[in-house]
């Protein structure tokens, strides 16, 4: 077999890949922003919550966890009377997302935390309520700091959905695995994968760039 | 049955307890890979490091180029690379070095980068002074520069090893009998996830809190204005 005849059956792995890489990024994108602010909320309840979610998923393997999520979480629902069998995409995309966002979360936490002082200060004189603040001091300072951080963790998380292939989705890496078993020439496949994963991932860091600019502005705007 | 040790289904708690010992030979697999994967990218990063400050461009661009290319691929492509590809190439290695050496070459891209930002963080200042007091570069390098650097390189390079720990259970694809590989195993003949995946979790969360006390340690305690070689 020719090697141009596996790109068919490749790119349509990629274009999985891409979807699983965007959807898991931008969910993992709302965990970050959500558990990053709870972890800093002054509600105990919330903060325990965010704090045990970060410690967690920070502290286990991504293949831990998406196992876990799909193989352990249908045999806990059993037990409880819930149907919790999801399909390897769903499975696969959340477990990608909640642990990027818990990587993410930190970030957030660290970039509010390094908003100066001042400015909260500034923003309580001016009679600023609590949500405007965040809205409209804290984060168009903090999201530009996030952003380079940020654009290393989507090219992480577009590594790492290489991983679901092992709960059988048809990403990039499982039609590789496939076409090897079936014509056995692992060099020119896996050349081939490891340079479209390079090419994806020098788009990702592009478009993560292009947004780190249209975010930077708001620096200017809010500073 | 497992490693010789028999599990016991009778009920949950003696099955948590029966499977405990089987998972614990798996963790002394992935503590092994751990360390073995570290060494590698201790050695590969400080060779990436040097060539990507070669003298000549036509040395820095192409090691800029691989650390750049092996740190935007996936680690699971790189193991299968390695472990079909070598054979092909005449070098056949047990499985488990083949994913210590997978693990190696991932983290060398990122090695190589602590060590570049480890020297270049310390003050341009010194490198001066030191050039004034006449010293021979090699000799500023190793008396001046690198004793002020190592303070910053080893707990970055800390928390590499964690990540290292934490990718372990990738090699469990190319049949290496690590923690989560073993408790994946014993899920698929009893048909019970719930507790072998649990307890590896559990596992891995005492591990890496241990582990980033210990770096925490290395952070506060390493001398922060440098550590004689002598």
């Amino acid at each position: 077999m020719e090697w141009t005849s596996y790109l068919a059956p490749l790119s349509q792995g990629a274009w999985v890949t891409v979807q699983l890489t965007v959807y898991s990024t931008i969910l993992g994108g709302i965990c970050a922003f959500v558990f990053g602010l709870g972890k800093l909320s002054h509600n105990p309840l919330l903060k325990g919550f965010s704090v045990a979610y970060i410690e967690i998923f920070r502290g286990t393997s991504l293949l831990v966890q998406l196992f876990w999520i799909y193989f352990a979480l249908p045999i806990m629902g059993q037990a409880i009377g819930l149907d919790l069998r999801f399909p390897p995409v769903v499975a696969g995309v959340v477990a990608l997302a909640l642990n990027i966002g818990a990587y993410g979360a930190e970030v957030v936490r660290g970039a509010v935390q390094a908003v100066p002082k001042e400015q909260y200060e500034a923003a309580t004189a001016l009679n600023f309520t609590g949500r405007k603040r965040l809205w409209r001091i804290t984060l168009p300072q903090a999201i530009p700091e996030m952003m380079p951080t940020f654009g290393n963790l989507a090219v992480q998380n577009l590594k790492d959905t290489a991983l679901v292939s092992l709960i059988s989705l048809g990403d990039l890496a499982f039609r590789a695995e496939q076409i090897r078993n079936f014509t056995q020439d692992s060099v020119t496949v896996y050349t081939l994968v490891l340079f479209m994963y390079f090419g994806m991932a020098l788009v990702l860091t592009a478009c993560m760039k292009l947004l780190e600019r249209y975010v930077g502005r708001w620096r200017a705007a809010g500073g | 049955m497992f490693f010789g040790i028999e599990w016991d289904t009778s009920s949950q708690w003696a099955f948590a307890v029966s499977i405990f010992p089987i998972l614990l030979h798996g963790l002394v697999v992935t503590l092994q890979a751990t360390v073995v994967g570290f060494f590698i990218a201790l050695i590969l990063g400080l060779i990436l490091a040097a060539l990507k400050s070669a003298p000549t461009r036509f040395i820095r661009w192409p090691a800029k180029l691989v650390t750049e290319f092996i740190r935007d691929t996936p680690l699971l492509i790189q193991l299968f690379f390695l472990f079909y590809v070598l054979p092909e190439f005449g070098l056949t290695l047990p499985a488990f070095l083949t994913g210590a050496l997978a693990l190696g070459v991932q983290y060398s891209a990122y090695t190589s980068e602590v060590y570049r930002a480890g020297l270049e963080a310390v003050a341009k200042g010194q490198r001066e002074a030191a050039r004034a007091l006449n010293l021979a570069s090699a000799r500023a390098f190793t008396h001046i520069i690198l004793p002020q650097a190592i303070p910053r390189i080893i707990p970055a390079l800390g928390n590499y090893l964690v990540s290292i720990m934490k990718d372990v259970p990738v090699l469990s694809v190319v049949t290496v009998l690590e923690m989560l590989g073993v408790a994946k195993i014993i899920g698929d003949r009893t048909g019970g996830y719930l507790i072998p995946l649990s307890m590896v979790g559990g596992l891995y969360l005492v591990m890496t809190i241990i582990a980033s006390f210990g770096v925490r340690y290395l952070d506060t305690h390493l001398p922060k204005r440098g550590l004689s070689l002598k």
